[in-house]
């Protein structure tokens, strides 16, 4: 059984703090992707998890044990880092069993571990190969394989996809899935990639600025943002956010005086006068006709198209809302012509309202 | 009609003569001299051909080939003290985070003093009436005696060693440093990560990533030292009684003093193998070392 645990972890650059007091659980087994965008503190906090930066301040532990003052070969973690750290001296082989070769494990057990890794992922064929002869695909199995042969408490991966072109990146992300199914360890993984930790993560952490902004399932991250920075981090396209006023009528008051009611989850949290901001994803906004379902409240807008993404089974539309750009989706796509006026309903019980001083979700 | 000159050789032409000049005829007036009794006091006798008589002197001579021997002695033991402090030094200046520039600059000092210099510096350390060392050990009481260090045979040669290691060590480091700054990080984290302790990290990850740069300076230092003449000239002068003899002085002294230029050259060239030879072995390691890490030939 092995949980993590960060407790007011803190880590300071000289008078520079990147990390402000993070608390963490992570349960046994879990799969849990710490995602934010660059500088955000994600990789320090892994990298304080693995013992390779000092913790500052507050307490980590791994299984129970508090391990702030172990360096990283004492804390029975694997880590596969974004340029792999391949070994490139070594064959595939070695570089598979380094690790227990270093432990001093008998012959047999190394060969034996080695090559169930092996299997695992298919590296049969280029097990004499020495990494400079593997392609980045190849060579990022290696380094999970490596991972593998060491059988952690926890696994940690540092952004291991980033250096992968976007289609091998879709496959490896399958494959790491699967390694997680099937060897069920802790994983704690890094990456800037919100498509990559909706995928993968049981649980979500957001991080900005080194503080965490939501901490969640996938679902409960896009479907209930906490605040402006969540809405537009998680989820493609971003959501649109408009700027309006509440007014004394129960609508929000949008440009050009585009009035849209208060959507009912946040209508005991606003009053009259309130700056605020909508947020609604283009999945919400669909022409008429073009929708999957369209139920609950509905509001009529008649939007102008400037631009269209035909994606296939899908078409983005970059619509005008009262001088705003949105971006809306049309399923069982037609062929828009820029300028062309179209109806669309935005589905209102899907709309969040945002306070816009504060960035905060107003929600009950 | 005349035929043209071609454009390529005109261009070239410059350059051919300069390497003539500078290379070429040095070379082969050497070559040829080896195989003549020339001597530089009679000018004539460079014109009597004797084949291989050179050679066959020199193949049969002891001294040159003590000399020879003491000179592979030299080398090995130079470089491989050099390669070891340098080494540590390179080490212990890496883990160093401030004033590491400065101390890097100081590292560099040994080396901008000219090696005759050097030379006379530890003929004066080393004197055994007025010498430092000798000084100091008496004070200290570890001696009363004092210990020729310039004048016994092996302590002398200690002594020689011990001035080319002084003002040559920072070649190793320098070399060794700048590869390890350009070990990348990754691999040495991942060690820690798999278990290594810092000395298994250094033994199996930092260490094959250094000895490109190991061989790269071994081959640069196996030719400097293979051709010491300056310090040895200067404190010993090869003495006494030829147990500090090394080529260079051999043939300096069969050369110049003795004005035998004819078979001085000679043993230039039999000499040169020498150096050929430990080149070819480093680079034979520098290319093996460099495959290790997927670098390519």
């Amino acid at each position: 059984m092995t949980e993590v645990t960060l407790s007011n972890v803190v880590k300071r650059y000289g008078k520079q703090q990147a990390v402000h007091g993070i608390d963490l659980d992570i349960q046994d087994g879990e799969f849990l992707v710490l995602v934010g965008p660059s500088g955000c503190g994600k990789s320090t906090t892994l990298r304080m998890i693995a013992g390779l930066e000092d913790i500052s301040d507050g307490e980590i532990s791994i299984g129970n044990r508090v391990v702030n003052d172990l360096p990283p070969r004492e804390r029975n973690i694997s880590m596969v880092f974004q340029n792999y750290a391949l070994y490139p001296h070594m064959t595939v082989r070695e570089n598979l069993g380094f690790t227990l070769q270093i432990a001093k494990q008998p012959e047999a057990q190394i060969t034996r571990a080695v090559n169930e890794a092996a299997g695992i992922l298919g590296l049969d064929e280029l097990m004499d190969r020495k990494p400079a002869e593997l392609s980045g695909g190849q060579r990022q199995r290696v380094a999970m394989g490596r991972a593998i042969v060491r059988q952690p408490d926890v696994f940690l991966f540092d952004e291991p996809l980033s250096n992968l072109d976007a289609k091998l990146r879709t496959q490896m992300r399958v494959e790491i899935k699967k390694l997680h199914q099937r060897v069920g360890n802790t994983i704690i993984y890094v990456t800037h990639d919100q498509v990559e930790a909706m995928t993968l993560a049981d649980r979500i952490v957001l991080m900005r600025d080194g503080h965490i902004v939501q901490v969640g399932t996938p679902l409960e991250l896009f479907n209930t943002p906490v605040n402006t920075f969540a809405a537009t981090f998680i989820g493609s396209p971003p959501m649109n956010l408009a700027d309006g006023v509440v007014s004394d009528a129960g609508t929000i008051v949008l440009r050009d005086s585009l009035t849209i009611p208060v959507p009912k989850s946040a209508r005991a949290h606003v009053k009259p006068g309130q700056k605020v901001q909508l947020g609604f994803r283009a999945d919400n906004l669909m022409p008429v006709g073009h929708a999957v379902e369209e139920k609950g409240e509905l509001v009529d807008l008649e939007l102008t198209v400037a631009l269209t993404e035909p994606l296939g089974t899908e078409t983005l539309l970059f619509a005008d809302l009262a001088g705003l750009e949105v971006q809306a989706k049309m399923l069982n796509p037609r062929p828009v012509q820029p300028g062309e006026k179209l109806a669309f309903h935005l589905m209102l019980d899907k709309t969040h309202v945002f306070d816009a001083a504060s960035g905060v979700a107003l929600r009950g | 009609m005349r035929r043209r000159i071609p454009e390529w050789f005109v261009l070239l032409l410059p350059a051919f003569i300069v390497i003539a000049a500078v290379v070429l005829i040095p070379l082969i007036f050497s070559l040829y001299s080896s195989f003549t009794p020339y001597k530089l006091t009679r000018p004539s006798t460079l014109w009597r051909w004797i084949g291989t008589a050179n050679y066959e002197k020199i193949l049969t001579d002891v001294k040159f080939w003590s000399a020879f021997g003491r000179t592979i002695l030299f080398l090995t033991i130079a470089l491989n003290v050099e390669l070891l402090l340098g080494l540590l030094i390179a080490l212990m200046v890496n883990k160093v985070t401030w004033g590491q520039r400065t101390l890097r600059t100081i590292l560099m000092f040994p080396m901008m003093f000219s090696p005759i210099l050097v030379g006379f510096q530890f003929k004066f350390i080393f004197n055994d009436n007025i010498g430092l060392v000798n000084n100091a050990l008496q004070s200290l009481g570890v001696s009363n005696a004092a210990l020729p260090w310039l004048v016994d045979g092996n302590l002398a040669m200690f002594s020689i060693i011990f001035a080319e290691v002084w003002m040559s060590t920072s070649v190793f480091a320098i070399l060794i440093l700048a590869g390890l700054f350009a070990i990348p990080q990754d691999p040495l984290e991942a060690a820690k990560v798999d278990g290594c302790t810092p000395w298994q990290t250094f033994r199996h990850i930092t260490l094959p990533f250094l000895m490109p740069f190991i061989f790269i300076a071994m081959t640069i230092r196996s030719l400097d030292v293979a051709r010491a003449y300056d310090i040895v000239q200067i404190m010993t002068g090869g003495g006494p009684a030829g147990r500090t003899e090394l080529l260079w002085t051999l043939m300096s002294r069969t050369g110049y003093v003795d004005a035998r230029m004819g078979l001085a050259n000679a043993m230039g060239y039999v000499s040169i193998l020498l150096s050929i030879a430990f080149t070819v072995y480093f680079f034979k390691k520098l290319s093996a070392a460099r495959a290790e890490l997927g670098m390519g030939g």
